[in-house]
């Protein structure tokens, strides 16, 4: 039962290709992370219209929309990326589910944060147990998980197997963890108002938003590609392309 | 029988082993020497697929291992370094156990093969007051079970006496003549009647 | 199953030879719930209030207490390479070890747990809901928390490592085992609960055994 992938699958195996492709991307989505946040954080916080209840201060969810949308999304490329290292034992593919980890568990406690703050003048409380708040707070106690499990293991190898099993659990568990959660929310629902299921936003919030996000997108890419290149250095640090490339600089 | 090929290993930064090969036929006993730390129990136990730390593969009947795992399994006898011995479990449960997880011990002689290490009289008694040395002959009292062909032996003589090493020897060499083969590591130097044990010195094979 | 049987009788035997491990998380599962007066209030109103949640959270952290054990001894003594070179079938292993956790935690707790209502001043309709949805809800428990232990039985320290990796896990079993117990006791139908219990259950005896299975080699070839 062996499936032919396309030649870059391959490739991409290759923590010098990898190195290498990075080197040549790096540059751009930084460019683009940096105009792209530019440009959504000026429009979102001065030109978009006041919200008609909550006035000003819904403009944090500039900020804590694309973090809760990229902790989440975190998760499942860091759970993807272990199932393929560990089916097709790429290297490159346990580098880059070790490098999410670190980076999804801030954007998790960004969302946290910025949700809190938000919350104070919505609710008057800094913490409510919200459904939403509540899985984000899951979801960042997964991440530690994960992160502890990595570090516990002296051998790197297995350290990357490990985490790739639990982030597969965890990636099972999430959507029952976010039912449950929801479901637990509406049995004790108090007298919180749902702040972010509102009617239709107008275009001149959203765009800005969907501006956000893409551009927080870009900004992971970016973190991620950099903090996956240097574990492929650290890791490979005995192979003769990375003691060439250290000789070069 | 077995066909071992072009191992490479590394272990702690440190390459244990690199395109290493060798080849086990019937009746053959392969001793494994070393210093420590120069790679035997890790060569057992990749040859036992429990580390897969290691490239290369491994045939047991012209099969490759990595897909016949059961196959290679049902032949195995593996004795390593931890006996696997339950201490609130008598010499015979813990034996009767052992021949439910491996198929090609023989359970109606369980009683004879305790009686053959010396620990008659010892069966019933849970094995956590059984000294060092008798708690490793339960363990290896399945030599006297087993009949699997291929037997890897992690050092199966410490804490044994001389004449439980000769007696060992004996059971090796009727192995052997019975057409098994045999992998092991020991200090001792083997004194296998009718056999010549082959040897692979792993210190020596770093350096080639 | 002959195999299946013969592991479990062999866990069985080892649990009842040393039978601290059956003692243990009963006697922990009832100290915790007692902390619950001594640190709240002993109002039997309150307490009503609280029962339910406090005794699923005692039985949740009971069952997690001995699961870090399931693997643990067999990794020590080398039995579990045995295992590993073994011809037979390890899911069907790994599941007798599962149930033989479940007997010893879940099964006892769900038989002890009208002791602690009691005392927590759970009201009558709520004794049955208790009872059941632990016997449903408290497999999944040892499930998933041999997943964890299998992760962590080649660490030294696996002990507060596997609460980290676990427990996140256990909150949806949590929420609906409670809240079929406080529907329960307000005269409320719990079948919905009971099935949601049942379904978790099924999803992860089928998934489960994989990733415990995965886990241990991980564990031991590392």
């Amino acid at each position: 039962m062996k499936i032919k992938f396309p030649k870059w699958f391959y490739q991409l195996a290759s923590p010098r290709w990898f190195y290498d492709i990075t080197s040549k991307l790096l540059p751009w989505f930084a460019i683009a992370a940096l105009l792209l946040m530019v440009i959504g954080s000026v429009w979102g916080l001065a030109f978009a219209p006041a919200d008609y209840q909550q006035g000003n201060s819904f403009r944090i969810i500039y900020i804590h929309v694309p973090t809760a949308i990229l902790a989440q999304s975190c998760y499942m490329l860091m759970a993807i990326a272990g199932g393929i290292g560990l089916i097709w034992k790429i290297k490159v593919a346990h580098v880059i589910a070790k490098s999410c980890a670190p980076i999804g568990a801030s954007m998790a406690v960004l969302a946290l944060v910025t949700g809190a703050i938000w919350g104070k003048p919505t609710w008057g409380a800094w913490w409510v147990w919200d459904a939403r708040l509540t899985s984000m707070l899951v979801l960042f106690f997964l991440y530690i998980g994960v992160i502890a499990l990595t570090s516990a293991f002296e051998h790197i190898a297995s350290g990357d197997k490990a985490a790739a099993v639990l982030a597969l659990v965890g990636i099972v568990n999430i959507p029952i963890i976010k039912y449950s959660v929801e479901w637990w929310n509406t049995l004790h629902q108090g007298a919180t108002f749902k702040v972010t299921e509102k009617p239709a936003m107008p275009s001149e919030m959203w765009i800005p938003l969907l501006i956000m996000i893409i551009g927080f997108y870009c900004f992971f890419a970016v973190l991620l590609m950099s903090r996956a290149r240097t574990e492929v250095l650290r890791r490979e640090s005995k192979t003769d392309w990375v003691k060439l490339l250290v000789e070069r600089y | 029988m077995l066909e071992v090929k072009n191992i490479f290993c590394e272990r702690d930064e440190r390459i244990l082993f690199s395109e290493f090969s060798f080849t086990l036929n019937e009746g053959e006993v392969l001793q494994i020497e070393g210093q420590n730390g120069s790679g035997k129990t890790t060569l057992l136990r990749i040859l036992c697929h429990l580390t897969e730390a290691f490239e290369g593969n491994i045939f047991w009947h012209g099969q490759n291992v990595e897909h016949s795992r059961e196959v290679f399994y049902h032949a195995l006898l593996y004795v390593g370094h931890l006996s696997g011995v339950k201490g609130v479990l008598t010499a015979k449960e813990n034996l009767i156990w052992m021949s439910q997880l491996d198929t090609a011990l023989d359970r109606i002689s369980i009683t004879g093969a305790l009686k053959k290490v010396g620990l008659f009289g010892y069966e019933d008694v849970p094995c956590h007051t059984l000294s060092a040395g008798q708690q490793r002959r339960v363990g290896l009292a399945r030599l006297y079970l087993s009949s699997a062909p291929l037997w890897i032996l992690d050092e199966p003589f410490t804490a044994l006496d001389k004449k439980g090493v000769a007696e060992k020897e004996t059971l090796i060499a009727q192995h052997v003549q019975a057409g098994g083969c045999v992998i092991l590591t020991t200090h001792h130097n083997l004194n296998i009647p009718g056999t010549d044990v082959r040897k692979i010195n792993l210190d020596e094979c770093l350096t080639t | 199953m002959s195999f299946f049987l013969a592991a479990l009788r062999r866990d069985l035997l080892l649990t009842f030879r040393r039978r601290n491990d059956i003692i243990n998380p009963l006697a922990f599962f009832l100290m915790v719930g007692v902390l619950f007066p001594l640190g709240v209030s002993p109002e039997a109103s309150l307490l009503a209030q609280l029962a339910p949640g406090v005794v699923w959270v005692a039985a949740l952290l009971a069952s997690l207490l001995s699961v870090d054990g399931i693997f643990r001894s067999d990794f020590d003594d080398g039995s579990l390479e045995h295992m590993l070179v073994s011809p037979r079938s390890l899911l069907l292993l790994v599941l007798a070890k599962v149930t033989t956790h479940w007997l010893i935690s879940g099964f006892c707790l769900a038989l002890v747990s009208p002791v602690l209502a009691l005392m927590l001043f759970l009201p009558n309709e709520g004794f049955a809901p208790l009872v059941f949805s632990l016997l449903l809800g408290t497999p999944t428990l040892s499930l998933i928390g041999a997943i964890g232990a299998a992760l962590t039985v080649g660490l030294r320290k696996g002990g507060i490592l596997i609460s980290l990796l676990v427990l996140p896990l256990y909150i949806p079993v949590l929420i609906f085992g409670a809240s079929s117990v406080q529907a329960g006791s307000i005269g409320l139908p719990i079948q919905g609960y009971l099935a949601l219990l049942a379904a978790m259950l099924v999803l992860s005896i089928v998934l489960a055994p994989f990733a415990i299975v995965a886990a241990l080699k991980i564990s031991v070839r590392s």
